[in-house]
């Protein structure tokens, strides 16, 4: 009969798993997890001369970004005895893994790292101070260094350094100026608010008037640009920095967050911009689709390779005429590994990327960006008129105005992912106001710091 | 006599006992890795729960405050609430639909037909979530297969992205998710059908039942295990759902689509909070169970 097949029997089972498992969890409740805090001290004597035994440096990098492949090819060039292994994996893996890539047995020398997060306060990165030193790095742009060094407070702007930058970035604006000539758009808007007539221009005619997406968050390229114009500069790095008291919750922040409610309500986004990512909304911008875009330097090389000489890259105008920028720059930043046996080597490598001519000229040429370092020393050659030149003005402009800021995504390890994202589908859909973005994403960051 | 029978007896244990001994023999292997790879991580993760932890650094004790956090956070309870919407898609969708193509799949004649709409309804369940997930958002994005077809029937003016939109982004995720999940349903309830007694249907033939009847008095009744085995695989992936939400979604637009799994791999791999992950997941875990086991007494119960 068919109603008498054996019953399902396993009713009782996962209760009894879960009740063994906590009495075993009670019995290891007697040992803490993790490790005691661990004093960071590199255990080898500084050296700038460089060894002439053999020896494998590893990196671990972000996959689609080859510079330090180039590099460690014109390295080991110049000196045959050191070779490299570069492991690569997506940002989000390796940004969720670095933590336990830092603190294994064999980690990697150099390590691709945006946020320190703990890492410092965990010993797991090793502390650059006696290099600086020893190579005179005293005559590199503290203002870019800054961002790299962390205190004994946990607080990112001051105390050592921890990490370096392999290029500096700038962010902008790239234009269609084949579309901008089609609408009748002569120049590149020099205020916010002739940007802003460029939009509506656009509107009118049937062009869309930003290339935006919102899936992975890259929206925040526009919506930090608009909080830049009004926020205090000092006060928003304070922020990132995660200084105390310092808050999200300003005058300035939320009259940039409702500029972008503004332009939500107005249709200047894309229709389906939550459901395009970076990739996408690159393509379609090179493709001819909208007016604007934010984005930036590293897109200069493929945007001009793709639109020739229809493209210009500006940065974001101010509010008054003739007033200073301001723009979101990060170095794309490296740290060394505390456990690294090869200390000497690798800190002589990142400042041979620094200094040596040939590998600067290969920061600039695969993405775009600053090679930082010495700003006496001679700048990588780049072609006349073409946009990575543009970029490379855009940088000596806005550190000559002091108006460079790092990534709000940047603030904590959880923020972009946890409310900065999710917060911005929200706005650029006119979902929720400018106040209520500020609001939700301090919220998360206190919270975060508080753990 | 009773001289005789008792050393019989002591026998018969001692060789009941070492049959008892030679079965957990034979249970060795398979024991030590459940106590490895679940019953050990599963203690770790109820005694991270109590921590506050970064998975490298120094741990510090908090007691019960993890799970206070997971109770009062607005966004994790959230989570919680679109797992269980999930169920309807997960679980409802195709285990109906399942029911139905099964029953009308053994009412065709065997043969390349029958065959061949087999293995259709079944291909979906051989590809990884993630690759469906990643298929699927490329044919719901604007552009994409469904609003071409939309377009091509005059139906464009529903046209929309669909995984974009704070309305549909849910159900289309979770209609990947029926997609995926019919054609187990499918395949289960046919084996299942198979093993029904014809004669049961030749007597409510007999009857003059109709197909409905046929339907509700013979095959529902006797495909009672599979149901509750398919009801209970389902909702678990409708719970603890994660790669079909991380490669089409990633929990947006805003926090439309976030899920329990989303919400702890966030938690503890990006903002490395150990602790409050380990003690979600045990919650979430809590909460599977809650749902699967009275699933299972319910079957249990009917069969008596």
């Amino acid at each position: 009969m068919a109603f008498s097949r054996p019953r399902a029997r396993f009713g009782r089972g996962p209760v009894a798993v879960v009740a063994i498992a906590a009495v075993a969890a009670l019995g290891l409740a007697g040992c803490a997890p993790g490790g005691s805090s661990p004093t960071a001290t590199n255990s080898v004597e500084v050296s700038t001369e460089l060894t002439t035994d053999p020896v494998v440096l590893t990196i671990a990098d972000e996959t689609g970004f080859p510079l330090t492949d180039d590099l460690a090819a014109e390295f080991t060039k110049q000196y045959p005895n050191v070779t490299f292994n570069i492991t690569r994996d997506t940002f989000a893996n390796l940004t969720a893994n670095a933590p336990k890539l830092l603190a294994s047995d064999t980690p990697p020398d150099l390590i691709r790292l945006p946020t320190i997060g703990d890492t410092v306060k965990d010993g797991l990165l090793a502390n650059l101070d006696p290099w600086f030193d020893a190579y005179g790095w005293d005559k590199w742009s503290e203002a870019q260094l800054a961002p790299l060094r962390m205190g004994d407070d946990g607080v990112r702007g001051h105390g050592s350094l921890y990490q370096l930058g392999l290029g500096y970035s700038i962010t902008g604006i790239y234009m269609n100026t084949k579309l901008a000539d089609q609408l009748g758009i002569k120049n590149t808007p020099t205020t916010l608010a002739e940007l802003e007539e460029d939009f509506a221009i656009a509107k009118a005619g049937g062009v869309l008037p930003m290339m935006e997406g919102d899936k992975d968050g890259v929206v925040n390229f526009v919506v930090q640009a608009a909080i830049n114009q009004y926020a205090d500069p000092k006060e928003l790095m304070d922020w990132i920095l995660n200084v105390e008291g310092a808050t999200y919750d300003t005058p300035g922040n939320v009259k940039g967050a409702e500029l972008i409610k503004k332009w939500a309500d107005a249709g200047y986004f894309p229709s389906d911009i939550n459901s395009i990512d970076y990739a996408t909304f690159v393509s379609r911008f090179q493709g001819g689709e909208g007016l604007f875009t934010f984005n930036g330097n590293w897109a200069a090389a493929d945007t001009q390779a793709k639109m020739g000489d229809d493209v210009a890259f500006f940065l974001v105008p101010p509010v008054e005429e003739g007033g200073n920028h301001v723009a979101m720059g990060a170095a794309n930043s490296f740290s060394v590994a505390a456990g690294s046996k090869h200390l000497n080597e690798i800190v002589f490598f990142l400042n041979w990327i620094h200094t040596n001519d040939k590998a600067r000229q290969i920061v600039t040429d695969v993405t775009g960006a600053a090679p930082g370092g010495d700003p006496s020393q001679t700048q990588p050659k780049v072609a006349p008129g073409s946009l990575i030149e543009n970029a490379l003005a855009m940088s000596a402009q806005i550190a000559a105005e002091n108006g460079q800021v790092d990534f709000m995504a940047n603030a904590t390890a959880g923020i972009y992912a946890g409310a900065i994202i999710p917060e911005s589908q929200l706005l650029v859909t006119g979902q929720i106001s400018g106040q209520d973005f500020v609001t939700a994403v301090q919220k998360f960051y206190a919270d975060e710091l508080a753990g | 006599m009773t001289t005789s029978i008792a050393p019989r007896r002591a026998a018969a244990r001692s060789a009941a006992r070492r049959g008892t001994l030679l079965g957990w023999l034979f249970a060795v292997p398979a024991l030590v890795a459940y106590c490895a790879f679940v019953i050990y991580p599963l203690a770790l993760g109820i005694q991270y729960s109590f921590y506050k932890w970064n998975g490298v650094g120094p741990s510090e004790w908090v007691g019960f405050a993890n799970y206070l956090r997971v109770f009062t956070d607005a966004t994790l309870l959230g989570s919680i609430g679109n797992a269980f919407v999930l169920i309807g898609f997960f679980t409802v969708i195709p285990v109906a639909a399942g029911l139905v193509l099964a029953t009308l799949i053994r009412s065709l004649k065997p043969g390349p037909f029958s065959s061949l709409s087999q293995t259709i309804l079944f291909l979906p369940q051989i590809i990884p979530l993630a690759a469906a997930g990643i298929a699927w958002s490329w044919m719901y994005a604007q552009t994409g297969a469904v609003n071409q077809v939309l377009s091509a029937i005059g139906l464009g003016f529903l046209a929309r992205p669909w995984l974009g939109d704070f309305q549909t982004a849910l159900p289309a995720v979770g209609l990947i998710g029926s997609w995926v999940l019919t054609g187990l349903c499918t395949v289960l309830f046919l084996t299942g059908i198979g093993k029904i007694d014809q004669s049961l249907y030749e007597a409510v033939r007999l009857d003059g039942a109709s197909w409905w009847r046929e339907f509700v008095t013979i095959t529902i009744p006797g495909l009672r295990q599979e149901i509750a085995v398919l009801v209970t695989i389902t909702v678990i992936a409708a719970l603890s759902s994660f790669d079909i939400i991380y490669t089409t979604t990633l929990g947006g637009p805003g926090r439309a689509t976030l899920v329990p799994g989303i919400s702890i791999y966030r938690i503890g791999f990006t903002q490395s909070e150990v602790g409050l992950a380990s003690a979600f997941g045990i919650v979430l875990m809590a909460l599977v169970l809650a749902c699967v086991l009275p699933i299972q007494r319910l079957a249990r119960a009917s069969d008596r």
